[in-house]
């Protein structure tokens, strides 16, 4: 091994689909819409259904384990 | 016989042209995330593309995520491996520091192995953003 990775990173489940989320509906914005209003709505609007869902399932999760 | 050449002759070519920003700017792109957009003059979706990819790369490997290599073993892990592949220039640095082992007794490390190929995929993504820019599909 040429370099050791010198810190490791620990993220909560939260913050770490949050984290996904953003950069993963940054790009979706810029990709998949051509105008520069289209692509900011389309990225809120994935980010907003990204977290949501996050939150859904975190629900579902909660009442199949109760 | 004359009816089908006739309809032949009457198909109007769609192909888009192939020129050399067609062939250069999904390749580039592919190497270094968001330079297809660099060389076309998209400054800003070039920057956030590159950060976007860049970021979520090194946060998986730093979260101890595993770099995929070439295999023929499990149908997930030869997948893993395309999906890592996307990342270009990162994929090839990661693997030649031989980083990317992934901690399989840490949650967060299973993250990380998302977040990486979730980041060659973006970055297939955005290599063909590249390519519909460059062939006028896109402004």
């Amino acid at each position: 091994m040429i370099f050791a990775v010198a810190a490791t990173i620990t993220l909560s489940h939260f913050s770490a689909a949050a984290i996904y989320a953003l950069f993963a509906s940054i790009v979706f914005g810029i990709t998949q819409r051509n105008t520069q209003k289209e692509m900011i709505r389309y990225a809120l609007y994935c980010f907003t259904l990204f977290v949501l869902g996050t939150i859904a399932a975190g629900w579902v999760m909660w009442l199949l384990r109760h | 016989m004359a009816e089908t050449n006739t309809r032949t002759a009457g198909v109007i070519d769609t192909a888009p042209p192939l020129t050399t920003m067609a062939v250069l700017a999904p390749a580039i792109g592919w190497l270094i995330p968001g330079a297809g957009h660099f060389i076309q003059r998209r400054w800003i979706r070039g920057l956030l593309l590159m950060s976007s990819v860049v970021i979520l790369f090194v946060l998986g490997v730093l979260m101890d995520g595993k770099v995929y290599e070439f295999n023929t073993g499990d149908l997930l892990d030869m997948l893993g491996f395309v999906g890592d592949l996307g990342a270009g220039a990162l994929y090839i640095v990661t693997r030649a520091m031989d980083w990317g082992k992934g901690a399989i007794q840490l949650a967060s490390a299973d993250y990380g192995t998302k977040y990486i190929i979730t980041a060659g995929l973006l970055n297939i993504i955005s290599a063909v953003d590249a390519y519909d820019i460059a062939i006028g599909k896109k402004q």
